[in-house]
Formats: C-alpha cells, structure tokens, sequence
C-alpha cells in the first residue's frame, strides 16, 4: 500500500459543493415545454377508490392532465416482485388504497403552484376499508387482507435449520427469551425525490433522469413497467444526489410514473417530491418483531439459538424486499461462535408505507434483537455482561470464519478489538461514573454491542427466499460485479467513470486516489465523473451505491483497471525507452526505467500515443484508450442446498460502550461517554472514513432516541413534519469517540471492507443495553423517547 | 407545498395597514415576520385571501423606552430585541427566555409581536409577556387604540382577543431590572416547541410569580408565597389539564414541572440575592 | 403602498450577490423559487419548505433568513446574498469555506449552502464566539450526512477557537 491510499487527501467534490456549483437533480436543465406534476394521496389507510372526478381540475388553465390509476393501468404492468406472490402495485393505486399517502392521481400543469391548485379540485370518492395497522395481528386470520388475491398477510414464511438447534436446547442449563420490536424511522435525505421524463413515440422509448442510487436491478424493473427493453428507458442520474442513506431507490416508481405521464401528455414531465410527501410516502425501514431464545450453559456460553422474525413490509413489497430480512441471513449469529440456529423468516403486509432500503438494511434489527438477548443472558444468569460476549466471540484463529448460516467472515480478531475498546481506562472510567451517578440516586447504565458489518451484497442473497428446490428451478443467482472504466486522452489526461451513484460518500476523491496510485500521478492529475447514463456507462444489476459495496467492489474495479492501463503504458514505454517492460515504473508523472530513472519519458506523452501514434505501440496490442475493470469475487456464491448463502462479501467488526444517564428532569436518555471500535480492514482515506463513521453513528442516536414513524391504530401518520418527526441537531448528538484496528481482508487487493452501515446497527443495540441497565429493566422499546422512559420508570414504580 | 394563491399588500404606514384591515380584516392576515405563518401557507394549513405585509412600515420598527415599560413594535424581530442594549438590564426575563424562541436563523425574521399574535401555547414570549403583567396594544381604523392585558389577550390555543379588523401595533412589556427571574424549558430537540416552559419571577421577599407555557391553552401565571412552593406547584402539576400530544403525556409534563418549576425558582432566587 | 393581486403577474427588482436583477413573480411564489427558478441562482437549496431545515438560507440585506418562509415579494428592492458570493476570485475558497473543506464538514453538501449564509450572518456580527454559541446558531440547521462533528470543527476553526494550522480531516 502506498502513499497516496491511506491518507486523508482533501476531497476532490469540495469546492464545488461549497460555492454552490453543486449539480442536483432540481439544478439541471429539462426540456423546453417541460410540464410539472403533483402527486394526489390517500388520505385513508384502506379504501377502495369508487370514482375520480377530474373534470373541475382539468377545466383551470395551465392543466393538461388528471392521470389515474386505470390509466396507467392500461399502459404499464406492475412492479415485478421478488417473491411469487399475487402483490400488484403499479406507479398510481389500481381500484383500492392501502396506505396513507398512496398515490391515487398525477396532475400535470404548468407549473408545480398550478399542479397543487387544481389537486384541490379533483374529486375522489372512497369507501373506507378496516385497515390493519399491527404487524402480529395483521397475521390472525381475522385481519382484514390487503390483497385478496394472497388470502393471507403473511406472504412469506421460511424456515432454515442449521447445525442441532433441537439437541443443544435440550443440553442447555437455562433458556434465556426475549421478544423484541423494532420501530419504524426513515433516514430523510435533505434532498427529496425527483423524476424527470420524456417519452419518444418516434421509437417508443424513454429519457428519464432521476436522483436513484440503485441497486440497478431495479432498472429491469422499471423497463418492464414500461412495456419496453431496457436500452429504450435510459436513465441518467444527475452528478451529485443530496443524501441518500438507501432511501433513494424508492424514486423508482415515480421514475415510472413521470415516464407514463410524458407518454401521456406529450412532453417532458418533471416531479419534485416535497418534504411532506417524502415523510409520508418516499419509504420507511421495515419494524421487526423478533422472538429470539438462547440455549445457553451456566457460564454464558451459548449452544444454540432460536429466532423468528416477523417483519412487516408495509402495504407493498417492492423490489428488492424483502431484503433486510435476508441481506443478514448468513452472518445471522453476529459476532459470535454458535453452530446450531434455527431462524423463521416470516413476512407480513400492513396498511402503511411500503418499507424498502434503508441505511443498515436489517442489521438495526437483528441486533437490537441479539444483543439484548446477551444482556439479557447476563443478567439470567448473574453474569457480567462483557464475560459473556466474550465467552462467545467467534475466536481470532477460526478466520476465514464460516458463520452457521452461510456468511464467510473474511478477517478480523473481535477480542482483541473488544480488549481494545474497554482499555485505556476507558472502561473503568464508565464504572466509575455509573458508580457515583447511582450513589447520587441518579439512573446511569453501561451498554455494549457487538456487530459484525457485513458489506457489498450478494445478489444472489434474496434467493434465499425461495426453497431450494424453487431455486434449482429458478437457476442460480449470485454475485456482485463491480466496473469502473480508465479513459487517457490524446494529451495523455486521465478521467474515470465507475458504476457507482454519488450521494456524498467522497467516491470521486478515493477513487482519484486509487488511480492515482497505480500511474505513478497526483489525485489532482485524475478526473472522475460519476454522473450516470444507462444508455452509455459501464453497469451491471448490482451498480448503484449501497451496502457498503464502493469499497469492497468498485474500488477494487478501479485498482484493476488502472492496473490494467498501466501493464500497458509499461510495454509502450519499453519499446520507446528501449528497455523490458519489468524494468518501468510510473512515478511522479514520468514512465521511465527503474534501473537508471534518467531514461524516462513524460507520463502524458505515453499515454496520448494510442491516439496519435498507433504505430509506435508493441507488435500485437491494441490501442491503449481506455479500460474497464470487472470484479466479481469468487466468494459470492449462490445459496446451497442446505440453505447457507454467504450474504455478503467483506465482513468488518465493530464494538460499542456506553454511558448514558436518564435526566432526572426531563427523562431524556443522556449519552455520557460513547465509544466505538472499528476494524475495516484497511482504511483508504481516514477522514472519508471517519466522516461516514460520525454520520452512521449520528443516525444510530437518531433511530435509539428520537425518530419514529407513527401510525395510530386507525391508520393516521403522525408524524408528517420535520416538528414531529425529529431528526436530531447538532445538540442532540453526543460527541464519539472512534478507535480503529486494521484486519486486512485477504479477499480483496486493496484489503478494505465497507465501514459506513456498523454505528446505524449498533448503536440502537447498545443504547438499549444501556438504558436496561440503569432502569433495570427487560423491555426498551425504541426510540427511548421522554415520554417511552418516563412510562417505563413509572410501571417500575420510581419516576421521581 | 406551494401557498394558495392570495393578494399581497405591502402598506407603507399603520394606517394604511388598520385601513386594509377595516375592509379585508376576515380574510386577510398580517405578515409581520412570517416564520408560523408561511409555514403553515406552505402546507396549505392557512389560507388567507390576503397578506398584509407590515415589515416595512417604519412606525412600527422601534423599541420605545416609556420609562416604566418598553414598548416592543409589531415590526420588531426576535433577534433586534435580543440585541436591544438595555435587555438584560430592564428587561431580564426577555433575556432570558427570548434565546429559546426557535433559532437564530427564525428570530431574523420572526416578531416579538407575530409571536404573541400566533399563540401557541408553548410560545415563550407569550408565556414571559403574561408572567410580567404586560400588554398588547390594538389598533382599529374605526375604535382607534386599546390595551389588554395579556392575560385577556390569549384566550385559548391560537386563539386571542384581537378583532379581525385590528392590527397588534406593539406589546409593553413592564420594565423589571434589578429583579429575581429565571426562565427555562424542556423541549424535545433545541429550539423545538417546549413541552414544558417555567418562568419565574419574584415579586418581593415573600411571594413570586410562576408562569408556566406548554401546559394548557393559554400560559399559566400563579402568584404564589414563596413558603409555600411546594404545595402550590403540586396543586398546579396536578390540576392542569397537561394536555397529550406525540411527544408527551399529561404525566409525563406534569411530572416535567414538578421536577423544573423548584430549580427555576432557585435560579430566579438566587439571580434576586 | 404595493399592492399586488393574486392572479397578477410582476416584475420585481433586487441586488443578488451585488448584481441588480429582475424578474417576474405572483405573489405567493417563494423567495426559495424565485432564486432557483427564475434568477437561476440554484445554490440555494430547499429540504422542507416548512422552516426546520435551513438548507434554503439566505441572506437579506446581510441577516440569514430562511427564503422558503419569505415571498418573493418581501425580496423586492432589497440585497440577497446566496452560497454563489462566497468564494472568490478563481473559486478561492474564502476562510470559512475552507475549513469545511479541511474537516470534511460536508459529505453530500445539500445542506451545507445554508449553514455558510447563516455563519457568514452570525460571525459577521458575533467574530469570538463561543463554541456554545457555534452549536445554538447550527442547531438551526439539518445535516443528514456528518453526524454535524466535522461541521462544529470547521465552524471552531473558521472562528478562532482552534489553531487554524491543524485541520482534523485533509491534508492534501
Ligand atoms: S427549506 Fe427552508 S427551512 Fe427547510
Ligand atoms: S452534508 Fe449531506 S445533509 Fe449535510
């Protein structure tokens, strides 16, 4: 590893960004004639649609149409599924509602002012339906059913065994149970959605730009929504997306609805989300009800365990749901070494919005779930709680790691990261002040988690979903190919364009710096354009930025197609400096010969000859122009017979401790000291990392203590302004201290491993293990809010 | 979320501005600084058929200095009166409660008075305006000035005495230097609407006054004899309404109170010795 | 008096970024709108057009506003100020751009146009700050992203409460 990764090199995205030359999505140009639309919701949880009256609306000037959902019924299909379920959802409600905010019709005026004026005048009749809200009744038979045609809420259930789950119950000195919930919350990018689409009847295809940040197997999802092959819907998405944090797949639909409304209208029609429909509409992380029960010795060592996740999708599954049921599915013991693990998966819909990807994607909820059950463990069985985690971390000399469900652990030594983190006296401090709080009679607990960060998914995980023999059937599916191109130009200039979305992670800086590295330039020297364009850049179906795969993936892509350019400027420079291709080197902007530096040429000089001079290239090669590098780690399997999938491909650790106090005043959960471990393999540019680090864990404080969805139990949503939905300030987040460790993956040639997920899953867990330890008590429900502490101290008989 | 359409009028003069009133006074609204209102035009909560924008009319730009009170005009934002040299001196309980109202970025542009207008009932001018005994001064074309107090002013949540011809010109807030007071609140996030909100203000070696916001319609002012706090907050806690929204319960605020209210009174004690 | 009616059309004035410019407005159009839209000047975001968020802070005659909770109409003859006057000659950064640049105090940057309009304001009149202070005036504004510690570091460094020598994030 050199000089250049490894470093904090000032991002390359900066100057723009702060002089406001950011390019997004409501920034760019459209069309002239570009019509602009808005969107009319349900108000109701669950009703059918009895008619639409548009004619008022369509009467104003400046309206060119009321678009409903028989209209886009008649030139579209539904959304393919994951799952072969009869779940049908097109980009307008077909018929019924089912949930608050649904989009029942598109209004296209010409302008947005206009567009809201006449929805005002459209009328909509409905027929109220019961509405099913809880995700454990919505399962009884009694429930009211959202789509009639599955007969049932609970549109998947599997079952998976692994190791002797039923014999180490039967050997295990105690059961230790718990049940866990975990809530609703969205991580609400500053930027909303926007769409912008125009149809060409000339050859019946589609231009459509939109702020998406993949994955792109959803591309396919939209074509076929369109009735068209993929290269007829291109899609461009805009050079910078103002966050995402996973959100930002759940444009697709509006992509789709935008395209029809321009074949509709004949021309150009953009939509801008507004605050209000994205808390309402844009996508949720889905709640989780985990019943989870350990099978444990005396001394805490864990022999088997038993979950079953309910997990509740909202009104819809949407591809590629249910992902965060099975995007763990192989490191589903976490940080620890359990060979028996029976796991029920089960799937349900509800009258709310459709859950779909969300920074963290099922670890938030499967550790909240494992992790108190350790402390849980602990307490049972008048343990210490760190004792027990360590008598059950996966042990150092056990890597490459198979995990019971399939994962492959790459690399890593928990105990030592665990020692780490509670050294220094930082432990001891914790106690410390837990000690004199409680003497105080003040409420103060220590929590930890442990976390396993898996990164780049297996794009054959969801196929988990089905049984083995639905699969052999089906075909295999696996991988997670990685591209980025190396283009030089006639004078020798470098730029690069990668599979990847932007959304503020700093790809274009890290992978400057990692083609930098390779031709011997500065990060200066390297353009890197990430803007998207189906129709022209390199992709496959796992391209888009998500699950952490930019560095597991697409940096590796970018260090072999740089790779790739240089072994080929080498054998050009050999003939030109007359030397063997061994013997070149590129440094400092010169290709010149190792053994005497003097016989150099200039780097910009080699790398324009393709262009210019094909004749003076080695006999046999092809012009050097530009390059693409295609990574696909072998290690992305398909699921095998027995169910095991190894669901991502680098996995790395991270160890949290707390302090917190409950405010005697107030009944706010006041973080004390927070401290997290992080081992991630090798770093690429420290600040970058610690910047996504901070923003994981300032959005882990979000989910433990103050965002929620909620929906009353007719249905309402409460929380549709950011003064009800509160995402925390600068006051409400704590200061964190990181520490680092440095495992290198032994998969990847650059040794890194995704790192930006860990804090959105662990610091639930370990904020909820804190808080059971201050109150003393079993069931937390998050966000620990005032008002959830206060009820629980007075159930607990001790508020003042 | 785009404003209903509406007619914007932009009078140069009170007058101008009582006059519009007189005619359009049921359907028009005052735009002083905006910060509740535009919001809620944006969600098309509100719906005025006119703006009458007064944050240019000269008049009503000032601080008055009338010796026993400080009279605030309707055009004066949150942040000129924070900055307002003689605020901490003669207007302690505003210095203190004024840097909860929102944030910096709102009191730019939010009024002292639109506050007050606005009613909410957690709002913190409202609540340090009533626990001080001040006023609100009113303006018609046709009954030309009246004062009320401000208890009388807010009658309900979001609900006050004005008649929809009358423009609020300026409160008075009665001058209290050298005074024991200490303001605090408990809101979810910095900045948001207090769940709870005390104010506390001593009027003499025996007796105080405590305001509390959040807690019911109106803000709560009590006089209460210092010897007896403890029952006297109790009776309070336990016999306001606390109404419940998302954020907290009855109890939850009626034991915020009973926690909040003693520590305020200490610090407004302590500020008086 | 200005009075302008609710189907009508104007053309109104005002000094953007020291430049006087005009265009058309109604009177319900958002200041936030009429910068993007119709002056061009898309620096300026919008993330809530409710007043929580701060993205879409300006400056009018030099204080920070939020331009989603003023009209258009308010703007007229007045100096607005957006992110684009910041930098200068040749995109040099100024002083408190820069030290968001060395501690990486922006990752998507939707949010961080505002948070530059509401410092410029605040540390113009208030240049030794406290770091307290720092984090009340940011407390009016959302950052998804950095979890907000490289942004209270930048805004440390931008007002004098740490050595501007050592930068916590790039070295370039
Ligand atoms: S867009 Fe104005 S405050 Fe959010
Ligand atoms: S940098 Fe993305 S919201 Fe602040």
């Amino acid at each position: 590893m050199s000089k250049r990764l490894g470093t904090s090199v000032a991002r390359k995205e900066d100057p723009a960004l702060l002089s406001g030359h950011g390019r997004y999505a409501d920034d760019l140009p459209v069309p002239a004639g570009t019509l602009h639309a808005h969107v009319i919701r349900s108000p109701h949880p669950h009703a059918d649609i009895v008619s639409i009256d548009a004619a008022e609306a369509l009467a104003k000037d400046g309206v060119w149409a009321v678009i409903t959902g028989d209209d886009v019924r008649k030139i579209s299909d539904p959304f393919l599924v994951a799952l072969k379920a009869p779940i049908h959802q097109w980009s307008l409600a077909v018929e019924r509602v089912r949930f608050v905010g649904e989009p029942v019709a598109l209004v296209v005026a010409e302008n947005r002012y206009l567009a809201e004026d006449a929805a005002e005048l459209v009328q909509i009749e409905y027929t109220p339906l019961e509405a099913i809200i809880d995700p454990v009744a919505a399962c009884k038979p009694s429930a009211p059913i959202l789509h009639a045609e599955a007969n049932t809420n609970e549109v998947s259930v599997r079952k998976f065994q692994y190791g002797d789950t039923k014999s180490a119950f039967e050997k295990a000195d105690k059961v230790v149970k718990l049940t866990v919930d975990f809530h609703r919350l969205s991580f609400t990018p500053m930027e909303c959605f926007v769409a912008v689409a125009s149809y060409n009847p000339a050859n019946d295809s589609y231009d459509c730009m939109a702020n998406f940040q993949g994955p792109f197997s959803t591309h396919p999802v939209m074509a076929r929504a369109l009735r068209v092959p993929g290269p007829k819907m291109r899609l461009r998405i805009p050079p910078d997306s103002g966050g995402s944090f996973g959100i930002k797949l759940s444009v697709f639909p509006y992509v789709v609805l935008a395209a029809l409304a321009s074949k509709i209208t004949g021309r150009p029609v953009k939509w801008v989300e507004d605050r209000a429909e994205h808390l309402l509409a844009a996508s949720s992380g889905p709640n989780r009800v985990t019943e989870i029960e350990a099978a444990v010795t005396k001394d805490g060592k864990i022999l088997g365990l038993r979950m079953d996740q309910l997990e509740d999708y909202g009104a819809f599954l949407r591809a590629p749901m249910p992902g965060p049921l099975y995007r763990m599915h192989g490191a589903v013991t976490g940080g620890y070494d359990v060979a028996n693990i029976d796991v029920i998966n089960r799937v349900v819909l509800t009258n709310k919005m459709p859950a779909s990807l969300i920074r963290g994607f099922g670890g938030p909820q499967l550790y909240l779930a494992l992790e108190r059950l350790v402390q849980r463990i602990a307490i049972e069985l008048g343990l210490d709680h760190l004792d027990v985690i360590r008598r059950n971390l996966v042990p150092p000399e056990k890597f490459p790691y198979h995990a019971a469900a399939g994962s492959l652990y790459d690399s890593g030594d928990y105990p030592r990261a665990v020692e780490t983190a509670i050294g220094g006296g930082r432990l001891d401090h914790l106690k410390k002040r837990r000690d004199e709080a409680r003497k105080a009679g003040r409420k103060y607990g220590i929590g930890f988690a442990v976390v396993v960060e898996p990164a780049m998914s297996n794009m054959g995980y969801l196929s988990t979903l089905l049984t083995p023999e639905a699969r052999d059937k089906a075909g295999p599916k696996n991988g997670a190919t990685s591209m980025v191109t190396v283009n030089l130009d006639p004078l020798g200039a470098v730029s690069v364009t990668a599979d990847v979305t932007v959304q503020g992670q700093g790809h274009e800086t890290v992978l400057a710096q990692i083609v930098a590295e390779q031709l011997g330039l500065t990060p200066h020297d390297i353009d890197v354009t990430l803007e998207m364009d189906t129709a022209k850049d390199q992709w496959s179906i796992a391209a888009g930025t998500y699950s952490c795969r930019f560095t597991p993936g697409t940096a590796v892509a970018a260090h072999m197609a740089a790779g790739q350019i240089a072994a080929k400027l080498k054998g050009i420079a050999a003939k030109q400096l007359n030397v063997l291709p061994d013997d070149v080197e590129l440094v400092g902007g010169k290709i010149r010969s190792r053994s005497n530096p003097d016989n150099a040429v200039s780097f910009s000089r080699i790398a324009g000859t393709s262009h210019w001079s094909p004749v003076m290239l080695p006999d046999g090669m092809a012009p050097v122009i530009s390059e693409t590098g295609v990574w696909n780690p072998p290690e992305l399997a398909p699921p095998s017979g027995d169910d095991r999938i190894n669901t991502s491909f680098t996995y790395g650790f991270v160890f949290d401790m707390c302090g917190i106090e409950i405010d005697p005043v107030t009944y706010q959960v006041k973080v004390d000291r927070y401290v997290s471990m992080h081992d991630a393999g090798k770093i690429l540019n420290p600040m970058i990392a610690d910047g996504q680090i901070c923003g994981a864990f300032a959005q882990g404080i979000a989910a433990a203590l103050y965002e929620e969805f909620v929906t009353n139990e007719e249905g309402a949503f409460l929380t549709g302004t950011f003064a009800d939905y509160l995402v925390p300030t600068v006051s409400e987040i704590p200061p964190v201290e990181l520490l680092h460790m440095e495992s290198p993956s032994p998969f990847t040639p650059l040794g890194a491993k995704g790192l930006a997920e860990g804090n959105c899953m662990s610091v639930p867990a370990c904020i909820a293990n804190a808080i059971a330890d201050a109150l003393g008590v079993k069931d937390v429900q998050l966000p620990a809010t005032p008002r959830r502490i206060h009820a629980l101290m007075a159930q607990h008989g001790g508020v003042r | 979320m785009k404003p209903r359409p509406f007619d914007y009028v932009r009078p140069d003069t009170a007058d101008e501005a009582v006059a519009l009133l007189a005619e359009h006074g049921d359907e028009a609204r005052v735009l002083a600084g905006g910060q509740s209102l535009m919001a809620m035009m944006n969600l098309r909560l509100a719906d005025p058929g006119m703006l009458i924008d007064i944050s240019r009319i000269e008049g009503l730009e000032g601080i008055r200095d009338l010796g026993e009170k400080i009279e605030v005009g309707a055009a004066v934002t949150q942040n000129k009166l924070l900055a307002w040299p003689d605020l901490s001196k003669k207007l302690p309980l505003l210095a203190a409660a004024l840097p909860f109202v929102g944030h910096f970025q709102t009191r730019n542009k939010g009024t002292v008075c639109g506050s007050v207008a606005h009613a909410d009932p957690s709002s913190e001018i409202s609540l340090s305006l009533a626990t001080l005994q001040g006023e609100v001064v009113l303006r018609s074309k046709q009954r030309g000035e009246r004062v009320l107090a401000a208890k009388d002013f807010q009658l309900d949540m979001l609900t006050t005495a004005r008649e929809a011809d009358e423009l609020i010109v300026a409160v008075r807030f009665p001058v209290h230097a050298g005074r024991g007071v200490a303001f605090r609140e408990v809101a979810r996030r910095q900045g948001d609407f207090a769940m709870v909100a005390v104010a506390a203000f001593i009027e003499d070696k025996g007796h105080l006054r405590l305001g509390i916001g959040g807690m019911a319609g109106t803000p709560v002012v009590q006089r209460m004899a210092i010897g007896g706090m403890t029952d006297a907050i109790e009776t309070i806690a336990s016999g306001l309404e606390g109404y419940e929204d998302l954020h907290a319960s009855a109890e939850l605020r009626r034991d915020i109170l009973r926690n909040l209210a003693p520590l305020v009174i200490a610090e407004a004690q302590k500020c008086a010795a | 008096m200005r009075r302008v009616n609710k189907d009508q059309k104007v053309r109104i004035s005002l000094t953007l970024n020291g430049r006087k410019m005009s265009a058309e407005t109604e009177p319900r159009m958002l200041l936030s709108d009429f910068l993007r839209h119709s002056l061009g000047a898309t620096g300026t975001h919008v993330g809530c057009e409710h007043g929580v968020c701060g993205c879409c802070t300006v400056q009018i005659d030099g204080t920070a506003v939020r331009s989603c909770l003023t009209l258009a109409m308010q703007a007229e003859d007045r100096a607005v100020t957006t992110v684009e006057s910041l930098a200068g000659p040749g995109g040099t950064l100024n002083k408190l751009q820069q030290a968001f640049r060395n501690h990486h105090a922006l990752q998507c940057g939707f949010c961080t146009p505002g948070i530059l309009m509401s410092f410029t304001d605040f540390l113009a009149r208030n240049p030794k700050p406290t770091e307290e202070e720092l984090r009340d005036v940011l407390g009016g504004h959302i950052c998804r992203c950095t979890g907000y510690a490289g942004i209270m570091a930048a805004l440390k460094e931008a007002a004098g409460l740490t050595n501007t020598n050592e930068p916590t994030g790039a070295k370039s």
